[in-house]
C-alpha cells in the first residue's frame, strides 16, 4: 500500500515536471480563475460595505412636541430600545439640537444672527432610531405611530422618507441577489474552465493511460499521478494567484476608498490573507483533483 | 494454457472478424499469427489480452477465463502477459530505464528488486548503454527492444507481439525476431501475429494461418502461405 503511494506521489511529481508545458498552461488558467474567484469576493466585500454605509445612513427620526417632558421621552426610548428590530437609538434633546445646528451653520451669520435674536430654542427634542435590517424600519414606524403616544410625538420622519428608504431597501436585496447569482455563476465557469483545461491535458495522455492499462497498471495507479499532478497544479495557483493580486489590491484600493468611505481593499486582503489563501488552496485542489478524477475515468474502460 | 474454443467476434452485421476460431497453444511454444490485413490477427490478440470481448466462445489463459474478466480484473490478469505493439507504445515521458521499471512498478515490486533486475535487462536486449535516453531519443530498432525489455522484465508466461517489426526496416526486423527467439529458448511462450513472409518463413516454428476470420491452417515449422 504505501509503495503504491509513494510511487504515484512520485510519478505523479516527475509527470507534472516533465510536462513542462502543459503543466504551466494548466496553472495559467487555474492562476486566472482563481484570481477571479479572489476578484468575487472582493465584490462581496466591497458590495457588503457599500450597502453597509448606505444602511447606516437611513434612520427614522421621531419629533416630539415641545411640551413633552423629558422623563417621557427617556421612557419611550426605553420601550423603543426593547424592540426586536431597533439596533440602536439615540436620543437628541432640545439644547443639543441647537449646538448641532449651529454648529452646521456656524460659516452663515445670516442665521447664526438670526438665532440669537430669537432668544429662545425653536427646535425640539428627537430621538433617532435604527432598524437591524433596512426592511423593519415599517414596523418600527407603525410601533411609533400609535395613538396612546400621539399626545407626545409630533412627527416621524418615515412618512416623508418613506418611497427613498423603500427603494434603498429594494436596491439592497436586489445587490445581495445578484451578488450571490454572480458569485456562484462565475465560481462555476472557473471551474467549467480548470475542468476543461485539465480534460485536454490528460485527453493528450489517452495513450499514454492506454499503455499503462496493457502493462498491468491498476486504475488507483493510472488516476493516482493525474490527481497528483492536479493536486500540485492546485497549490501553485493558489499560491501564484495570491502574490499576483497582491500588488493588483495595493494599486486599486484607493480608488474604491474614494467611493466608498472606510473601505480599504488591501487592508482587507492583508488582513485576511490566510483564510483567503485557505479558499484559494481549497478552490485550487479541489478542482485540480476533482477534474482529473472525472476526466481520467473515461480511459479506463478495457 | 491458452485456448480458444468456438470464439466468434462481430462488429456489425456487414462485418464479421473471427468465425469459430479455435486452437491450443502449449507452454513454451513460438507461434506466428500470420494471414493479410483484416484476416483477424489484430483481433485475436485484442481478445487474448481482454483488450475486446467476444460475441460467442471463450478464452482461456491459464485459470482466466478472459472472456468473463472485468475492468478491475484485468490489471492483475495482464501482469502475466507482455505486449509488444507495432508502434512501441513507450511512455513518452518515462527514459528507457523506466518504461522498463513501470512494468515492475504497476506489479508492485520493491524497488531493490527492480534496480537490480531493469539493467539486466536492457543489457540483454543491447541497451546497457542507452537506459537514461528518453523514447524521442532512440531509434525504431532500439524503441522497440525497449518495450521488448519491457514485456519481458516481469517475467511473464507468455509474450504477444503484434507486428513487432512492422515500423522497422528488415535489419532491425531480424533482430527484434531474434531477441523474441532467445526469450523463447529461455522458457517464455511467444506469440507473434505478423504479416511479413520472410520473418515467418525464418522463425521456422508453428503457424497458424488466418484467413477472413477462420483458421485455415495450423501447423508445425510453418510456412507463410497464402493463396
Amino acid at each position: 500500500m504505501f509503495t503504491v503511494i509513494s510511487r504515484i506521489v512520485h510519478y505523479g511529481f516527475t509527470n507534472f515536471w516533465r510536462n513542462g508545458w502543459p503543466s504551466a498552461a494548466t496553472v495559467a488558467i487555474m492562476v486566472v480563475a482563481l484570481m477571479g474567484f479572489l476578484g468575487l469576493i472582493f465584490f462581496n466585500v466591497i458590495t457588503g460595505q457599500a450597502i453597509a454605509s448606505v444602511q447606516d445612513k437611513i434612520d427614522i427620526s421621531v419629533y416630539f412636541k415641545t411640551s413633552t417632558p423629558e422623563d417621557e421621552i427617556l421612557s419611550i426610548k426605553q420601550s423603543v430600545e426593547s424592540l426586536s428590530e431597533v439596533k440602536s437609538v439615540e436620543y437628541v434633546s432640545a439644547d443639543r439640537a441647537l449646538e448641532i445646528f449651529k454648529e452646521n451653520h456656524k460659516d452663515d451669520p445670516t442665521i447664526s444672527q438670526a438665532i440669537t435674536e430669537l432668544g429662545s430654542n425653536p427646535l425640539v427634542a428627537s430621538l433617532n432610531v435604527k432598524a437591524r435590517r433596512p426592511d423593519q424600519y415599517a414596523s418600527i414606524a407603525q410601533y411609533l405611530q400609535v395613538p396612546n403616544l400621539a399626545r407626545w410625538v409630533d412627527n416621524v420622519s418615515y412618512s416623508k422618507n418613506e418611497v427613498v428608504i423603500d427603494r434603498l431597501v429594494a436596491i439592497i436585496e436586489n445587490v445581495n441577489r445578484g451578488g450571490l447569482i454572480l458569485t456562484i455563476v462565475l465560481a462555476l465557469i472557473a471551474g467549467l474552465v480548470v475542468f476543461n483545461t485539465i480534460r485536454l491535458a490528460i485527453y493528450s495522455s489517452r495513450d499514454e493511460i492506454g499503455v499503462m492499462r496493457a502493462v498491468g497498471a491498476s486504475n488507483s495507479l493510472v488516476r493516482g499521478p493525474f490527481m497528483v499532478e492536479g493536486v500540485i497544479a492546485g497549490v501553485l495557483s493558489a499560491v501564484v494567484s495570491i502574490i499576483v493580486t497582491a500588488p493588483i489590491a495595493y494599486a486599486v484600493s484607493p480608488y474604491f476608498s474614494v467611493f466608498i468611505p472606510g473601505l480599504n481593499i488591501f487592508r482587507y486582503f492583508y488582513a485576511n490573507l490566510l483564510s483567503l489563501f485557505g479558499y484559494q488552496l481549497l478552490f485550487g485542489i479541489g478542482v485540480g483533483a476533482l477534474s482529473s478524477f472525472v476526466a481520467v475515468r473515461r480511459y479506463l474502460k478495457n | 494454457m491458452i485456448a480458444f474454443q468456438g470464439v466468434y467476434k462481430i462488429y456489425n452485421s456487414h462485418s464479421t472478424a473471427l468465425e469459430d476460431v479455435n486452437f491450443r497453444v502449449n507452454p513454451g511454444e513460438f507461434v506466428s499469427l500470420v494471414g493479410r490485413s483484416g484476416a483477424g490477427k489484430s483481433t485475436v490478440i485484442k481478445l487474448l489480452i481482454g483488450e475486446e470481448k467476444p460475441n460467442r466462445g471463450r478464452i482461456f489463459f491459464g485459470q482466466y477465463e478472459i472472456n468473463k474478466l472485468n475492468d478491475k480484473d484485468l490489471p492483475p490478469f495482464r501482469r502475466h502477459i507482455g505486449i509488444v505493439f507495432q508502434d512501441f507504445r513507450l511512455l513518452a515521458a518515462k527514459n528507457a530505464y523506466e518504461n522498463v521499471a513501470f512494468a515492475l512498478e504497476v506489479a508492485g515490486r520493491p524497488q531493490r528488486e527492480i534496480a537490480d533486475l531493469v539493467p539486466q535487462v536492457l543489457d540483454m536486449v543491447g541497451l546497457g548503454d542507452k537506459t537514461k535516453n528518453f523514447p524521442h531519443e532512440l531509434s525504431g530498432g532500439e524503441k522497440q527492444r525497449v518495450a521488448i525489455a519491457r514485456a519481458m522484465v516481469h517475467r511473464p508466461e507468455v509474450i504477444i507481439a503484434d507486428e513487432p517489426t512492422g515500423n522497422l526496416d528488415p535489419f532491425h526486423a531480424a533482430e527484434i525476431i531474434d531477441l523474441l527467439k532467445k526469450i523463447n529458448q529461455l522458457g517464455t511462450t511467444v506469440i507473434l501475429a505478423t504479416h511479413d513472409r520472410d520473418i515467418v518463413n525464418a522463425v521456422e516454428k508453428r503457424v497458424i494461418t488466418l484467413d477472413r476470420g477462420r483458421v485455415i491452417r495450423d501447423e508445425e515449422g510453418g510456412r507463410y502461405i497464402l493463396v
